[in-house]
């Protein structure tokens, strides 16, 4: 274990954790906006209810994805200082672009999302709302092409031992990262879809036989359709993108593709491999080139044919992680859009119109369950995603031209990389209880009733005697 | 172009130390000035919409290094590895303070949040002048000093602010922390700007030093005659001239052994960037001088609780 290790762990770690957070920021801000809209347009009470209620949960996640990207910003320099210095006049300009382009405008508007509710007019506050949502969206796009320029680097040369960027527009419209970018920010939808899906299914069994029943469940009808809708729509961008990202791999990224189908050899005509001993036969070839009989490389000749062109050196990534995360993401991203195509044909009509009282009437009770139950399942995609994608690219930092072994910073030692690490690893930890905690707290206490009035302010006397179990009103801070 | 770009760094940590400036200050003095929960939420509530665009200040200003000063950005945060790690997690434990507290529904849990806004505050207002301090004289005492200085101006400046955008018991209150705080303030200034000014290279950092500390006693003088407005236009003039002074002395060498050309990225990559700044930044001075302008009024305590 040295210094470069936990400066990978570190990554890895602070990098997973991020991205637990960022797709529900990306989709759920879309969801929540869609809503405020629909009351704009209705003037319904519930599309207000429900603009109020998933906002809460928005921001208690906002917080999170903020404060964790941070680190992001920060890490590249602390750890990887060479990278840093390699790749800053290319790989810099679009992070720089992302603060100034798309952070301003998302931290900016939500302030005055949050705080602007009697302060603004009806349409500006929701315009804010759009303006910071279109902020967050338009940050990945930019995140992500630094991140694809890292697999598939173009539109620079090497002077004098670092990167130097010949042309903006050819790293802006990268391949690579124009597959990446819908892939990424379709897959967040679905992880919000999912969510969205999970609360409203988990409120539709709790309010059963309740007197809130009648009133809500229509609302949670709409929710319900409204994530269903989106997780479909995103899961056919998610499976079309990451077809377009197949065939790039084949091109630009052969070992990576080898790693997650685990070919040792170049082969023609390779089949698709299921889990292993249950294959298609041509099925890879066909996925990646559109011709059954094409070759595809195999990692030990790809292994051969590197050790030709950058000299002796282990250019194999860690296999099995491969392999199994490309399933994980696959199958998981899969059931979760199958679960909102099957939701979409459940909920087809309305049942039990003009007085819809029960869960059932709403959606069959087996299918909230699994609503709830499959909460987990788009983030494990994702996460397996991710851990394809990065651990797929080692041993480069940016493919064909820096090691990772490379790139590290030579001043750091292992004490301080480990004093970080840990640091990190226990704070994200309580972080993501007290995370958890808060949200299912307010998901359990559920939305608040009359949502077009400001809440009464219970007087805070018996409140002061005894600090520790007097309660605190939900203030105005959403 | 790279003295352009200097410049456009220098200015986006100025911007970044003005405005989270007293951020950080309302932050510290959570605890000092108020008397119960109503009070509390009046004092985050000044900061409660801004702090976060704030905050994306210094993320451009990194960023921004990144992109146009490679070399700089890598062996200022590598080489200065704990104290950055240490802002971060301040960051994040002021972060996520901030953004919780309207959410967490005990006492208990409200205090936690307090916790991280106030220690996060001091712990990042104090390393961002400890570290400056560093870079610029390399000594145990300029961090100390440089510390304690950036600390003790961002208090001041919350101070100010607070006192600004407050109205009842907490006004008063604010005021009088800003003059207890110039106390020591003013003597830190005077000890420290003269250290930063660089004579040799840049004469003009010493005329910035003198005007900030002029701003300063200004400041101070404004503030203890109830001109609040006036007092933080002195405050931020400080900063702004002290912040100058500080990145006239890194023009020479922004650290030790490291020219700014060495550091800077090719011209290609500084033209692109120069035009998508030029795009962007009056948009963003613009919807956030705005965002200041809808919550313009006053806060009380009645009106948050």
């Amino acid at each position: 274990m040295d210094a470069l290790d936990l400066a990978r762990w570190q990554f890895g770690v602070t990098t997973v954790y991020h991205f637990l957070f960022v797709p529900l920021t990306i989709g759920l801000g879309v969801f929540v906006a869609a809503m405020q809209t629909a009351w704009h347009r209705t003037g319904k009470d519930h599309y207000l209810t429900l603009t109020r209620f998933f906002g809460k949960l928005f921001l208690i996640n906002f917080a999170m994805g903020v404060v964790t990207g941070l680190v992001q910003e920060f890490q590249f320099g602390m750890n990887w200082s060479e990278y840093s210095t390699f790749v800053g006049d290319v790989f810099g300009a679009p992070l720089a672009m992302e603060a100034l382009l798309a952070f301003f405008l998302e931290s900016t508007f939500l302030g005055l999302w949050i705080f602007g509710w009697d302060r603004l007019p009806k349409r500006v506050h929701l315009a804010c709302l759009w303006a910071a949502v279109i902020g967050s969206n338009v940050s990945a796009y930019f995140i992500l092409a630094a991140n694809a320029w890292m697999k598939h680097p173009v539109g620079y040369e090497v002077v004098d031992g670092r990167a130097r960027m010949t042309d903006l527009w050819a790293v802006l419209t990268n391949s690579t990262a124009l597959a990446q970018v819908p892939h990424v920010v379709g897959a967040a939808f679905v992880v919000a879809g999912g969510f969205v899906l999970a609360v409203a299914g988990y409120r539709l069994l709790r309010e059963r036989g309740s007197d809130e029943q009648a009133r809500r469940s229509p609302m949670w009808r709409t929710a319900l359709r409204g994530a269903l809708v989106m997780t479909a729509i995103a899961g056919v961008v998610v499976t079309a993108s990451g077809d377009l990202s197949a065939r790039l791999l084949h091109e630009q990224q052969p070992m990576k593709l080898a790693a997650a189908e685990g070919l040792r050899h170049d082969t023609a005509g390779a089949a698709f491999s299921i889990v292993p001993g249950v294959e298609v036969p041509g099925m890879l070839s066909l996925l990646t080139t559109h011709d059954p009989n094409a070759v595809v490389q195999g990692t030990d000749d790809i292994q051969a044919r590197y050790e030709q062109r950058f000299g002796p050196a282990d250019y194999t990534p860690n296999l099995p992680v491969i392999y199994w995360s490309f399933r994980v993401m696959i199958g998981f991203g899969m059931a979760t859009v199958g679960l909102s195509v099957l939701g979409l044909w459940l909920t087809r009509r309305r049942r039990g119109r003009g007085r819809r009282r029960t869960t059932a009437q709403v959606v069959p009770v087996w299918f909230a369950r699994a609503c709830v139950l499959a909460l987990p399942l788009p983030t494990l995609a994702v996460t397996a995603g991710w851990l394809l994608s990065e651990i797929g690219r080692q041993p480069w930092t940016v493919q064909g031209e820096l090691l990772t072994a490379a790139s590290v910073s030579p001043g750091v030692g292992l004490t301080e990389v480990a004093i970080s690490l840990a640091v990190f690893t226990v704070l994200y930890g309580l972080l993501a209880v007290a995370e958890g905690a808060l949200l299912v707290r307010h998901i359990k206490a559920g939305p608040e009733d009359r949502p077009g009035q400001r809440p009464e302010r219970p007087t805070p006397t018996p409140a002061e005697t005894d600090p520790g179990k007097a309660r605190l009103t939900p203030t105005l801070m959403y | 172009m790279v003295t352009f770009w200097f410049i456009v760094i220098a200015f986006l940590w100025t911007g970044y130390f003005v405005l989270e400036g007293f951020d950080f200050g309302v932050g510290a003095l959570l605890p000092l000035l108020s008397r119960g929960e109503a009070e509390r939420r009046q004092m985050i509530g000044t900061i409660g919409p801004v702090w976060d665009g704030n905050e994306v200040w210094v993320i451009t200003a990194v960023g921004a290094m990144f992109a146009a000063f490679p070399v700089w950005y890598s062996d200022l945060l590598s080489g200065y590895y704990l104290p950055f790690f240490l802002v971060v997690v301040g960051l994040i434990a002021r972060g996520v303070g901030l953004e919780w507290r309207g959410k967490v529904t005990s006492r208990r849990e409200a205090a936690l949040c307090d916790a991280g806004i106030v220690t996060g505050s001091v712990l990042t207002a104090f390393l961002w002048g400890a570290i400056f301090g560093h870079v610029v004289r390399g000594t145990a005492a300029a961090t100390v000093i440089g510390g304690t200085l950036s600390l003790s101006v961002a208090v001041l400046h919350g101070a100010v602010f607070l006192s600004l955008k407050t109205a009842g018991p907490v006004r008063a209150r604010a005021r009088r922390a800003a003059l207890l705080t110039a106390a020591g303030a003013v003597p830190l200034a005077v000890l420290a700007l003269p250290a930063v000014a660089d004579t040799a290279a840049a004469p003009w950092t010493w005329v910035a030093a003198l005007a900030a500390t002029a701003a300063l006693a200004a400041g101070v003088a404004l503030i203890g005659r109830h001109r609040e407005g006036a007092a933080f236009a002195a405050t931020t003039a400080f900063i702004t001239l002290a912040t100058a002074a500080l990145f006239g002395a890194l023009w020479r060498a922004p650290l030790p052994g490291l020219t700014v050309t060495e550091a800077a990225s090719a011209s290609y990559t500084l033209t692109v960037l120069t035009w998508i700044g030029l795009l962007a930044l009056p948009g963003v001075l613009a919807y956030q001088a705005w965002t200041y302008w809808v919550f313009r009024k006053r806060l009380t305590a009645a009106a948050v609780s």
